[in-house]
């Protein structure tokens, strides 16, 4: 670890806190639909899309009524997804004449890009046409981070407001994600990106005759585009099967400190969001603080770990001063690695810049421990906010046991009720990661796609599950996931982190946001203090973490001990 | 139910045509019209007007007249038999890392090869990581200037070059961070070689 290292990382993490607050209080505004700088221009688009598909945007929705709404259309983009992938051959912008598809990865991408995973069992530039990229892959990148913007504004009302019983119109939250927030903040980066020499063509590939004579083709592509919905919105499905390791999809430092600023943008600026609308914009602050703690603690693990090396390698001749350098590129150096990969993982984004598989144990302990986590760090775009409000939930129940008074969180009282759905939602992901994981782990035709042996390839079955579970989308990549066993049960297990969370969460909302507001008294305890930051923390780590600590014993942590006595495998 | 079904069919609709037909071709407009050179590639042109790679791009160097790209993991389909791959170094049609974990017996081994080989061609002390180690996209451009200086005395030699001058162009050609702060010192190889064929 270097003094330069950690000013790099602090860069990012000043650059990220200081557009937090404006572009949260813009979103705050634009989802309270007051009146923005870009209204002019897209309030007609707005109010012709609702007229176009029928929406009122005055009538409500009900928990119910939002969630239905949202599942018929996550619904309806699995199947034009799956029907795109499926008809790719027939259909136009395929200059390399892929074929269409077969059934199985279908079915896993388009689940994946549905639910905002981005797991990619595929090679993308061997196997996506164009068409597919832009129209289908792509437009997912806006409408999951979209939907799950919009969720997490419905919950974010249930505390805003009091003895009502709606939480607002999934259609024009939907709407006004996408024209007001993501479509413009893609374009600002993607010119960035284009500026930094991302490359944006409809061109395949260019053949080139190498200095030594021999040819080499080079895949081309519409990729700033999608670079930048991918990282914005928290998706991580990458142009390229490198992803953001790629020199073309982050050319040089400075693009990977627009791509890591990207992913936190949003998330973090939510959190102001959420404090806004709920009328206490150090709440947000106080959330923010918890996260970042955990956060910056990952990073720094993972810096550590990787700055210090293999000393398998080390014991080779190998010169450890640089670190680890198996699946890194040069350009990012050691610091700027692990924040991403820490990053990554701490939202639900997936994108990678360096190869996961390849860190050192201890190094890919932690973005698989922050997924584990529930990805609240501070989350993918919505979904990080509303995991964080059940953790938040579970903290001041904690809290309320300890004294023995009726916990609430922004003056409303948490009961039974809501205790009870937030725990259906938490244990979702250890019911998903840890039942796959187990059965694979003695299923002879799913043993076979592992790359590494050991504890290794456990953790890469862990990983896998656990990405797909908690709609990450990175991997320990040397798994052969284009199996229909993998294809098929990660498609599931996405599913089951994306919908069976937000269905207990957004119960939750609709039964807070009838509850009246209690007057904040001499017993009430604080939320936007040190204390329950510290207390946020260790609900965080001790709910959220300790199950999977068994599981990670036998991975990651055994493989750390194996390494420093030299054994292979 | 069927109350949700018209705006999530026309919302489907109208942002497949915004985000998936109109954002990416609005963008590509813009870029072929301001920054055709990064749009297209960044690609490198000889005066002939043939095409010598991207300057993005690492590529494969087989002969010892230039200087040496880490090593790489990519592969590609078999001439003999499309159906495996072999290993195809910086093929810039399929990215990927190796994979390999920490504990792998697979990647001692390959860096033993490696290392034992560096030794061959005469470095002493410590192997420079990148040296025997492949990137996470296997196009890596760049090398470290520790591992670029390393490999000026063996380039001397083969071209008949004052050992001094060949120094001289790899440390003018190091690329350091941006303001001195974000990013690694680095040396691009292609860059590194173009300027080297020059070189009198």
């Amino acid at each position: 670890m270097t003094f330069n290292g950690w000013l790099q990382i602090g860069l990012v993490v000043g650059l990220v806190l200081i557009t937090a607050r404006p572009l949260g209080l813009y979103m705050a505004a634009v989802f309270e639909g007051r009146r923005t700088l870009l209204t002019p221009v897209l309030g007609p688009v707005e109010h012709g899309f609702y007229w176009l598909s029928g929406v009122k945007p005055d009538k409500e929705q009900g928990w119910l009524g939002y969630t239905l709404a949202m599942l018929v259309f996550s619904a309806l983009g699995f199947v034009s997804l799956y029907a795109i992938l499926r008809t790719q051959a027939y259909l136009p912008l395929n200059p390399q004449g892929f074929d269409n598809v077969p059934p199985d990865l279908a079915f896993n991408t388009a689940i994946s890009f549905l639910t905002n995973t981005n797991w990619q069992a595929y090679s993308g530039e061997t196997t996506m046409s164009h068409f597919t990229q832009m129209a289908g892959l792509a437009v997912h990148n806006f409408l999951s981070a979209a939907t799950g913007i919009a969720l997490a504004i419905a919950v974010t009302r249930a505390f805003a407001r009091a003895s009502a019983s709606t939480l607002g119109n999934f259609w024009v939250d939907l709407t006004r994600t996408t024209l007001y927030v993501l479509i413009p903040l893609s374009i600002v980066v993607a010119i960035l990106l284009i500026v930094s020499g991302v490359p944006q063509t409809l061109l395949a590939s260019v053949d080139a005759t190498t200095l030594d004579g021999a040819k080499q083709t080079i895949a081309l592509g519409p990729m700033a585009g999608q670079e930048a919905i991918k990282q914005l919105g928290t998706n991580g499905g990458g142009f390229f099967n490198a992803n953001s390791a790629h020199p073309f999809e982050n050319p040089n430092a400075l693009s990977n400190v627009l791509q890591i600023w990207s992913m936190l943008a949003i998330s973090a600026a939510l959190l102001v969001t959420f404090g806004k609308m709920v009328g206490s914009v150090r709440q947000g602050w106080a959330l923010l603080a918890s996260v970042g703690v955990i956060l910056i603690a990952g990073i720094a693990v993972v810096y550590w770990q990787e700055s210090a090396g293999n000393p398998i390698l080390t014991s080779l001749g190998v010169d450890p001063s640089v670190g680890n350098m198996e699946g890194k590129e040069i350009r990012f150096g050691q610091a700027l690695s692990a924040m991403f990969a820490a990053v990554t993982t701490g939202l639900s984004c997936g994108a990678v810049n360096t190869m996961h598989d390849s860190l050192t144990p201890l190094g890919g302990l932690v973005p698989l421990f922050l997924i584990q986590l529930g990805e609240v760090l501070p989350g993918g775009v919505g979904s990080g906010l509303y995991g964080l409000i059940v953790f938040a939930i579970l903290a001041v129940f904690i809290a309320g046991l300890m004294v023995g008074r009726t916990p609430e969180f922004l003056g409303k009282k948490i009961e039974a009720r809501e205790i009870k759905l937030a725990m259906l939602a938490v244990l979702i992901l250890p019911l998903a990661i840890l039942g796959f994981t187990s059965v694979a782990a003695v299923l002879p035709s799913a043993l076979t796609s592992l790359a590494n042996n050991g504890p290794h390839g456990l953790s890469e079955i862990l990983y896998a599950y656990s990405s797909a579970t908690g709609n990450n989308g990175s991997a320990f990549a040397g798994l052969s996931a284009n199996t229909p066993w993998w294809n098929t049960t990660l498609g599931i297990a996405m599913v089951m982190g994306r919908f069976g969370y937000v269905v207990p969460v957004m119960a939750i909302a609709g039964s807070i946001v009838t509850k009246k507001r209690a007057a904040a008294s001499a017993g009430t305890f604080p939320t936007d203090r040190a204390l329950f930051v510290g207390l946020l923390i260790g609900v965080i780590l001790i709910v959220g973490g300790l199950q999977f600590f068994p599981a990670l014993a036998l991975g990651p942590i055994v493989e750390h001990f194996l390494m420093l006595s030299a054994k292979t495998f | 139910m069927l109350q949700h079904f018209r705006p999530a069919l026309v919302m489907l609709v109208i942002f497949t045509v915004l985000t998936g037909i109109l954002y990416p071709f609005a963008l590509n407009g813009f870029a072929a019209t301001f920054l055709p050179a990064q749009a297209n590639g960044s690609l490198i042109v000889d005066n002939k007007g043939v095409i010598i790679g991207s300057s993005l791009i690492g590529q494969a160097v087989s002969s010892d007249r230039y200087f040496q790209p880490r090593p790489s993991a990519t592969s590609g389909p078999d001439p003999k038999d499309a159906s495996k791959t072999v290993a195809a170094p910086y093929n810039a049609v399929n990215s990927s890392g190796s994979n390999l974990g920490p504990t792998s017996q697979a990647l001692a081994d390959r860096v033993k090869a490696a290392v034992e080989a560096e030794r061959a061609a005469g470095w002493q002390g410590p192997i420079p990581a990148d040296a025997v180690t492949t990137s996470a996209s296997g196009l890596d451009p760049n090398i470290s200037p520790q591992y670029a200086l390393a490999q000026v005395a063996g380039v001397a030699k083969v071209r008949g070059l004052d050992e001094g001058k060949v120094k001289a162009l790899v440390e003018a050609k190091i690329e350091d961070r941006f303001l001195g702060i974000v990013g690694e010192p680095r040396v691009n190889v292609l860059a590194l070689n173009l300027a080297l064929d020059t070189l009198k």
